[in-house]
């Protein structure tokens, strides 16, 4: 009877800890679906933020989102991979895969700082190129460690296999392992994207924001998330509202990337 | 036919990099030319191990050392040749497509039937279509899976049974015609339908091709090779014609293990 009594006191605990954790989760997205669906209209796609809008905020974001995701997959992939293949837990890789994970949990806003006393400082201003080499930056050790842990679930038989087949390692690396591992690596890299998307802190003293359509790099760069932060702090309502529509925005794109990812990953079990 | 030595194994001791004390220890043994060497021994013996050195596989993983002389017959010259001596990855490569081996799980790749057997071809440099396309016909109807493939050759090789994903890794090893076939456990994870496809296949290919298998069950041994070698502790204790050493063997401990007293 004891042990019964127990084990109901415990369920209802766990229970109420899921409704509470889930609840919030909720009120976030009613807030953000009610407010930002009211404020929400064609035209916010159609303008620049000078005209109320956010077409340019959606361009540079995503631009600055790209241009770190073409620099940062190939140098995170690469570096999973010789974490992985190459570097036979040696001293060495075990200091670069314990730093790629410190670097994963390191605050986004000292590497904002980080990117603005090496980029922004010299170059005497805010650019896209600087906010893009933030997003590089925290981009970089996420993607080694999801290609690090995607190869390291490749049984080793079938390197051993495509080497006892007369391939050089380089080949079955990347002809055989690599394939094997495409989904998982590929849902990790639209995680880390989606990740990314949404960063306003590395972006603060970086690509800083613009009001109007811009795709010169060398120049503050417009940017959603930033957007948003100054949008929220200013008194009129007008303002406020585009906040609220931006932030749906953006959560829809997140959800939307992150639905993908499961997606992929589903497909193939 | 006068019996040939293929592959020579001279006082070979093996040591892991992880490792003090050697795996295997001073072991000598003969592999005939198209006869079935089996290797039997409980676990940890170093079967694997000595089975995994024939083609250098081990070398995957950096720090072990090999001692003694592996001779493989060259069969244009008539000449034996170290294989323990390969230093280049190219000559390893070289080595590994005249010593194919199987493993005790099945391993296809994540790519159609059809290019799971096309893939050793084209590392070997072949590009022809049609050359290709003869070799990989040839190896699953030589493989005894041709008639289970063959209307399904685009399909991922991850659709086939477990057995089926093993005769096309025999396939795969076999369309590249080595010299020798080395098999690691083939059957351990397989059904017994499968197993005896498989022996079938086995006892088929050794016409073309040497082999050694490492196997746990006696009766395989027993079954299918022609030669038996029994291993313990790292160390060659007995090696003979099969059925000398399950009939009539001179050690206490290979005639304790065969009837299955130990192991």
């Amino acid at each position: 009877m004891n042990r019964l009594f127990l084990n109901k006191i415990v369920l209802a605990l766990s229970t109420l800890s899921a409704i509470i954790g889930i609840g919030f989760l909720f009120w976030i997205l009613a807030t953000l679906s009610i407010k930002g669906v009211s404020a929400l209209s064609f035209d916010i796609f159609l303008n620049d933020l000078v005209n109320g809008g956010i077409r340019n905020l959606l361009v540079g974001q995503f631009t600055m989102a790209f241009i770190a995701t073409i620099v940062g997959v190939p140098i995170g992939m690469m570096a999973g991979i010789y974490l992985r293949e190459y570097g036979n837990n040696s001293t060495f890789a075990m200091i670069i895969r314990n730093l790629s994970d410190i670097m994963m949990s390191a605050p986004s806003i000292v590497i904002g700082v980080f990117v603005y006393a090496i980029i922004v400082s010299p170059m005497n201003g805010y650019s896209g190129f600087a906010g893009a080499a933030a997003l590089s930056i925290m981009m970089i050790p996420i993607v080694i460690s999801t290609t690090d842990n995607m190869l390291s679930l490749v049984p080793k038989e079938l390197r051993e296999a495509g080497i006892a087949l007369g391939g050089s390692k380089h080949k079955i690396i990347l002809q055989i392992v690599l394939k094997a591992a495409k989904i998982g690596i590929t849902t990790g890299i639209l995680l880390a994207f989606a990740r990314i998307i949404g960063e306003t802190a590395p972006l603060l003293f970086t690509s800083a924001n613009s009001a109007y359509f811009t795709m010169d790099l060398s120049e503050q760069f417009p940017s959603l998330t930033v957007s948003i932060y100054n949008l929220a702090n200013y008194p009129d309502s007008e303002s406020r509202d585009l906040a609220w529509a931006a932030s749906f925005v953006l959560t829809m794109i997140v959800l939307f990337i992150n639905l993908l990812g499961r997606y992929f990953t589903r497909d193939k079990g | 036919m006068a019996k040939q030595i293929i592959l020579d194994i001279k006082n070979f001791s093996f040591t892991y990099a992880s490792s003090q004390k050697p795996a295997l220890k001073e072991v000598n043994l003969p592999i005939y030319t198209n006869k079935i060497t089996a290797m039997i021994g409980p676990s940890g013996c170093g079967k694997s191990t000595l089975l995994r050195s024939l083609n250098r596989i081990h070398d995957l993983y950096p720090g072990n050392t090999y001692q003694g002389e592996v001779n493989l017959l060259n069969s244009k010259t008539d000449k034996y040749e170290d294989i323990l001596k390969l230093k280049k990855e190219n000559d390893l490569i070289k080595l590994r497509q005249r010593v194919g081996m199987i493993f005790q799980k099945p391993t296809p790749f994540p790519m159609s039937i059809f290019d799971n057997v096309a893939y050793g071809l084209k590392l070997q440099g072949i590009k022809d279509k049609t050359i290709i396309e003869e070799k990989v016909v040839n190896a699953l109807k030589g493989s005894a899976i041709w008639d289970e493939a063959k209307d399904r050759l685009k399909e991922s090789a991850m659709g086939l049974s477990g057995g089926q994903q093993q005769r096309l890794c025999i396939a795969r090893a076999v369309a590249l015609v080595p010299e020798i076939l080395l098999l690691d456990e083939p059957t351990s994870a397989l059904d017994p339908i499968s197993t005896g496809a498989i022996e079938e296949l086995v006892s088929e290919l050794k016409k073309d091709i040497s082999i050694v298998i490492v196997t746990h069950n006696m009766q395989q041994a027993s079954r299918l090779s022609d030669y038996t070698a029994f291993m313990y502790l790292g160390e060659m204790l007995e090696y003979n014609k099969t059925d000398k050493i399950f009939l009539n063997p001179k050690e206490k401990l290979t005639e304790d293990y065969v009837t299955g007293r130990f192991g």
